[in-house]
């Protein structure tokens, strides 16, 4: 499998440069950017490294052909039902691109794009929307949780875990998604309370996508500015163009940085849109209509970027052309694997519910092989 | 599990609640990435004093006042868990524990499994429970059942200091999640001597409180003195009553209940919690499923109403049961 280049958070502004949080996105209510959807920008001098730039881009190449992908083989029975982000990759790889592998992330079920990302290998990914167990095998060189269905509930998990690791002493933080219908959640506001109160290194992405399935963002919450919740506990909000993967990558390598030298959370609402469907198994057509959705796709967070990268000589029709069949191979490979990996077996479901299974789990496993005639 | 190999020598005098803190004091000094948090705990040391002197002693990294909100007790309890730590949440009441049933019931015994034991979680929710002690309204439900249906949990309730010392050492130690409910009536009601220094009481086994042979009593927590009273009653009249403390309904120890019944053939079940649904039921369907062939009476269940806990100091017992019903209950089979 081909390594794409890691991202490092060498670009990350020092500690002592934090006491102006946030230095490139004031609060305002027009979200922080660095290209405009034209692919032009106005302070070239904000950008991150060329290096950074040519790597974020990869990323959203990659988890875009897993999107696509995904389609297909969902409507070719390859795959479950799955939950699509395409238009939302500079939100997802522009937060977890600012990230290492020491560091924790917990997804919600749309954040298969953010997974990826930080290296969740495509094979297991997949057999986690073919509702295998294997997709439930999360790799030990990673802190990723599976993806969470449940609302909101994350987020509380996340400060824990990011109070662990201030409590071992280590400089690792958490990071945790929600969407613009979850931040409604009560967990939501408790985590970010905790968080600012213990000054847990948490991170906190609010993806406002604009639809909770068919609710819009106008009939969620009177509220327009939602990184604004942060100030009700004390701790920063950001509000950046999700769709500017530049402009979300450098927010959130400050924020991470921040919390690395002790300084606590940080609320980042990306600005963004679901172009698709909530999943592969939803009709949008049957709660918005193509003018709620106008203007989006010429915002895309991939095309954008695309257009700087030929600009600036970073990327070029050939090379672009070879990263995508680079990105195709890598996956084709991913799915041989995915389709090697066996069907569970019946009695599986009551393995690892605890270290050393109850007399009760033993008898119930005893008839399931009876059910089964084993 | 086995219990401590060196058997402690000395003992001293404790009611349970001290012997509580007894444990909790022996967890944190043994064990460094034990953490204990909740509403009261640190500065104040618990609303009944669990936590008395912890927070000075081990600092408030790790002993530590959270904000008011139980489902991020649970919920940050979590994230500490599968970041490595051993966190023993406080709720400050079994009934004030319904905000984080969601993160209860979603995800607490979950992670084991959804993650293939790559992540597991020794967590202990420690709640105070139960009736008696003419609490106001909301302090003294007995949620046991709700917590013993969720699967990858694990369920003990003790009845006396020397127990509730191991037991919560033995699920502090436990490699799974484990909710240890504290009976309000037991906290400071009993004294005993219980041994000094670390050992365990281990999870899913039963103790045998009274022997007798002519009826066997199914019992834990708070009704198990209740179920004595009745059980001495009952030998007044020439009854011989075995009284069984379950300690654990999550693993339960069903062999211990089988093999008593199997030489008493009559059961009477006591908890104090609603009637419908509560894990009385789920103990009596064992005994119908697995001894029938040794039944000679009805199973009985002795529990509370299916009416909200009632704040009515004046007629809290009634909803309660106290020796009277259970030995009434004891007669009724008797009568078979």
């Amino acid at each position: 499998m081909t390594k794409l280049s890691a991202i490092s958070n060498t670009a990350a502004p020092t500690p002592d440069a934090l006491t102006d949080f946030p230095r490139h996105a004031p609060a305002t209510d027009i979200p922080f950017q660095l290209l405009a959807p034209d692919g032009t920008a106005p302070n070239p001098d904000a950008l991150p490294d060329p290096q950074i730039r040519l790597s974020l881009y990869r990323h959203m190449r990659r988890i875009r052909h897993f999107d696509e992908r995904g389609w297909v083989l969902y409507r070719t029975g390859r795959l479950g039902v799955f939950p699509p982000f395409k238009g939302m990759e500079g939100s997802q790889v522009g937060t977890a691109a600012a990230l290492t592998s020491d560091d924790w992330l917990f997804p919600t079920y749309r954040d298969t794009g953010a997974a990826l990302t930080l290296g969740l290998p495509i094979a297991r990914t997949l057999a986690y929307w073919r509702t295998s167990p294997h997709g439930w095998h999360m790799p030990e060189h990673l802190k990723v949780l599976p993806f969470y269905i449940p609302i909101a509930t994350q987020y509380p998990h996340a400060v824990g875990a990011a109070l662990a690791e201030q409590r071992k002493g280590t400089k690792n933080v958490a990071m945790a998604y929600i969407g613009d219908g979850g931040s409604s959640e009560g967990d939501f506001h408790e985590a970010l309370n905790f968080a600012g109160a213990l000054n847990a290194p948490c991170i906190f992405i609010l993806q406002n996508n604009g639809w909770a399935i068919s609710v819009p963002t106008r009939t969620q919450t009177r509220a327009v500015n939602l990184a604004r919740r942060a100030d009700g506990y004390g701790i920063p909000g950001v509000r950046v163009d999700g769709n500017d993967v530049l402009a979300t990558y450098q927010v959130t390598a400050e924020a991470v940085a921040r919390a690395r030298a002790g300084q606590g959370p940080t609320l980042i609402e990306t600005v963004t849109y679901r172009i698709a469907a909530h999943t592969v198994a939803d009709d949008p057509t049957r709660y918005r209509t193509d003018a709620d959705t106008a203007g989006w796709a010429e915002k895309d967070p991939i095309t954008r970027l695309r257009v700087h990268l030929l600009a600036e000589g970073i990327l070029t029709e050939d090379s672009d052309a070879a990263l995508l069949k680079e990105i195709a191979e890598e996956f084709e490979a991913a799915l041989n694997e995915a389709d090697t990996y066996p069907e569970p077996e019946p009695a599986e479901i009551l393995d690892h519910v605890f270290a050393e299974p109850t007399p009760q789990l033993v008898a119930q496993r005893a008839e399931i092989l009876r059910e089964v005639g084993e | 599990m086995t219990a401590t190999q060196t058997p402690p020598t000395a003992s001293t005098t404790r009611t349970m609640v001290a012997a509580i803190n007894d444990a909790l004091a022996i967890a944190l000094e043994r064990d460094p990435t034990t953490y204990l948090f909740g509403e009261d705990v640190g500065v104040m040391g618990g609303v009944f004093r669990a936590s008395d002197g912890l927070q000075a002693r081990f600092g408030t990294d790790r002993v530590f006042d959270t904000p008011l909100a139980e489902a991020s007790i649970v919920g940050m309890g979590i994230g500490m868990g599968l970041a490595g730590l051993r966190p023993i949440a406080e709720i400050q009441f079994a009934g004030f524990m319904y905000p984080a049933l969601d993160q209860i019931l979603s995800h607490l015994g979950r992670y084991r499994h959804r993650t293939r034991s790559r992540y597991s979680l020794p967590m202990v929710i420690r709640a105070p429970y139960g009736g008696g002690v003419h609490t106001p309204e909301q302090h003294a439900d007995s949620p046991e059942a709700i917590l013993a249906h969720v699967p990858g949990v694990k369920v003990v309730i003790p009845s006396t200091p020397t127990d509730a010392k191991g037991l919560l050492l033995a699920a502090i130690e436990d490699p799974d999640p484990v909710f240890f409910l504290e009976a309000i009536k037991l906290y400071r009601s009993n004294k005993e001597s219980v041994p000094d220094g670390h050992y365990t009481v281990p999870l899913g086994k039963a103790r045998i409180v009274t022997e007798g042979s002519d009826v066997t009593v199914v019992t834990y927590g708070g009704m198990v003195e209740v179920s004595v009273k009745a059980a001495e009653a009952a030998r007044a009249h020439g009854i011989g009553v075995e009284v069984i403390d379950l300690r654990t309904l999550v693993p339960m120890d069903l062999e211990t209940v089988l093999n008593s019944v199997a030489k008493t053939g009559r059961a009477v079940v006591v908890t104090e919690a609603p009637r419908t649904g509560g894990f009385h039921s789920e103990i009596s369907a064992n005994i119908a499923e697995h001894a029938i062939d040794s039944l000679r009476a009805p199973i009985l269940r002795v529990t509370g109403y299916d009416a909200p806990y009632p704040p009515f100091t004046a007629i809290e017992d009634v909803y309660r049961p106290n020796a009277v019903r259970v030995a009434r209950a004891i007669r009724t089979v008797m009568g078979y």
